[in-house]
């Protein structure tokens, strides 16, 4: 660690976690209710749970983009934070909000509307929190060298806290509100989220593949120029049924399509910069993490979300367990991915130490991307069953359900392996170390690798 | 490809295509919003009642369960069509009243079936506004969605 400020990182990471902690128990609890339909339903129903689960995965996954810019850009600038202290305040204030909101959430008190249920004081909190943010990383970023990756890492946070303002706007007309709503929705996780997910690959790529900044920065305005190309008027495909025009649907129809090559050319990016590099990073957990990355967002957001993104199919899948699928491999892929990345990488350094538990850190990789594949397939074919008995033949809901049963029940195994993942991986992070370095390190390093 | 790029002329493309981008998304928005103030829904049959239901039905944030056009949490059936699934269109008061009398029976407590939490805080005028909201939700022209009745 260069700078003594970017260990304020170090507790952004540790409130990260906890949450991720929370929020696959969450997830496990809602699994369950579908499995045992009766399950808890009297001390915590269904919807609190849900919501429960997905704020806390927002919030989470926020507070490890702040510490991974915090970490980060005295490193991008040359020149420490422009204030410790507002940070950690930040992240006071983050966490508390956070916090209550959940909690308040278990008395009935919350809004809403879909992912922002949060009570409008809350709202706030989080508003003020994020500002305070943007002060002192942008205050940061004016003091010191301009690199590309923390120029659009930080506009990747402007933009989302800009939308975000769009949670407060919330009109008596229904389609006006759900259009609307997408503005924050989509905007963040397939827009301006994804020059976040970007510029953090890139720098991960730029410490542990050892390839020139040149190259990488020039790979990462074409990746975000993709991902905005086709992200901005993709939002299309979320305007097909909600009283919107009937020319969202060739956009969507096109752009949606289009939104397959940011992910695949972030697949390419990092396998290229890591072949193309000399540099043999002592870190191979992180690397792991990077690549799984790259390859789970290509799948989850790429592939998963093209395969009912088209109009014409949609038509019969929009709002079924093919969209639940899509949704947790996206999410675990691109954004979960992302942040557990970035944590493996930094973590030894604000630790004081080398890199450590990864051996540990792999399991925790293989076992939580393994469920999340294997309930990705089970949704996915809950979803394909229930398109077809309740929206080709007419068969109603609840008695479609029952058909799909045994695919919950599959889910519900897969939920509590990448449970037991994420527990290992904080058990490998937050725990005691025990460094390990590759065997054979030395014999790599001395330069056969560099053919 | 990208070698003959340069890092300066990847960083115009990108800001450039990107604003141009924003435009035409923020211009077709715009355009959509006016069309569904003029065209897609009933603008002006937004009543107190309907603002009210649809407060009522974020208060209890019903979409953590069902799903309104699509969107939610699919645990529950999709209620974007509700009002007509009921015969609506045919027989607006038995409609009305077999909505309301389905959510004061909550919970049923028959085993094995999903629970719907217990509404019965919500009054008279509550149960109503939420009808009405439902009834406009189903008059939005949602391009023939969804496929079936059964929603």
């Amino acid at each position: 660690m260069k700078y003594q400020t970017q260990k304020v990182a170090y507790p952004f990471f540790i409130a990260a976690l906890l949450l991720f902690a929370g929020q696959v128990l969450f997830g496990l609890l809602a699994g369950a209710v579908y499995v045992w339909p009766e399950f808890m339903a009297e001390a915590m129903p269904f919807h609190i749970m849900r919501m429960s689960h997905t704020n806390l995965l927002v919030v989470w996954l926020l507070i490890g983009f702040f510490g991974a810019t915090y970490y980060l850009l005295p490193e991008e600038t040359e020149t420490e934070l422009h204030s410790p202290m507002i940070a950690y305040i930040q992240l006071g204030i983050f966490v508390f909000a956070g916090a209550a909101a959940l909690i308040s959430y278990q008395f009935g008190i919350h809004e809403g509307r879909e992912f922002l249920e949060q009570p409008m004081w809350i709202k706030i909190l989080l508003t003020i929190s994020f500002l305070m943010f943007l002060y002192n990383g942008s205050r940061t970023l004016l003091a010191g060298r301009r690199t590309a990756i923390s120029m659009i890492l930080m506009a990747g946070l402007w933009l989302a806290a800009i939308f975000w303002l769009f949670a407060f706007y919330n009109p008596a007309n229904l389609s006006l509100d759900k259009m609307y709503w997408w503005y924050v929705i989509h905007l963040w996780v397939e827009g301006v989220w994804g020059l976040i997910m970007a510029s953090l690959l890139a720098y991960l790529l730029v410490k542990m593949s050892g390839v020139d900044r040149e190259i990488i920065e020039k790979w990462l305005y074409v990746i975000v120029g993709l991902v905005l190309f086709a992200g901005l008027l993709g939002t299309g495909h979320h305007y097909y049924w909600i009283g919107t025009p009937s020319y969202w649907q060739p956009l969507g129809n096109i752009f949606g399509a289009l939104e397959v090559l940011p992910l695949f050319s972030m697949v390419v990016f990092t396998f290229y910069m890591f072949w193309q590099g000399s540099r043999n990073h002592p870190n191979k957990a992180a690397i792991l993490w990077t690549l799984g990355c790259a390859v789970m967002a290509f799948f989850g957001a790429g592939v998963w979300g093209l395969m009912h993104n088209m109009s014409w199919v949609n038509y019969y899948s929009h709002g079924t367990q093919v969209t639940a699928a899509h949704g947790h491999l996206a999410f675990y892929g691109a954004y979960v991915m992302l942040n557990l990345a970035i944590i493996t990488y930094a973590m030894p350094q604000l630790r004081g130490k080398l890199p450590y538990n990864q051996i540990r850190n792999m399991w925790s990789f293989w076992l939580m991307t393994g469920g999340m594949a294997f309930m990705t397939f089970t949704l996915t074919f809950a979803g394909v069953v229930q398109t077809h008995l309740q929206r080709v033949m007419g068969q109603n809901y609840m008695a479609t359900q029952d058909q799909i049963w045994v695919f919950y029940a599959m889910r519900f195994s897969a939920g509590i392996i990448v449970v037991i993942g994420a527990l290992i991986f904080l058990w490998a992070t937050l725990g005691k170390a025990r460094e390990q370095r590759p065997k054979g390190d030395a014999h790599v390093a001395s330069g056969i690798s560099d053919g | 490809m990208i070698e003959g790029l340069s890092r300066n002329a990847a960083r115009n493309i990108f800001l450039g295509g990107s604003i141009i981008f924003f435009i035409i998304f923020v211009g077709l928005t715009a355009h959509s919003h006016y069309y569904i103030v003029t065209e897609s829904t009933n603008h002006e049959g937004l009543t107190e009642s309907v603002k009210l239901g649809k407060h009522v039905w974020e208060r209890e944030s019903c979409i953590n369960c069902h799903s309104l056009l699509g969107e939610g949490a699919y645990f529950a059936p999709e209620l974007g069509n509700v009002w007509l699934r009921y015969g609506g269109a045919d027989d607006p008061e038995a409609a009305r009243q077999g909505i309301k009398s389905w959510i004061k029976l909550q919970p049923l407590g028959v085993p094995g079936r999903r629970q719907m939490p217990s509404y019965k805080h919500l009054s008279e005028e509550e149960l109503d506004a939420l009808v009405d909201f439902f009834r406009w939700t189903s008059e939005i022209d949602t391009q023939d969605w969804p496929p079936t009745i059964s929603g």
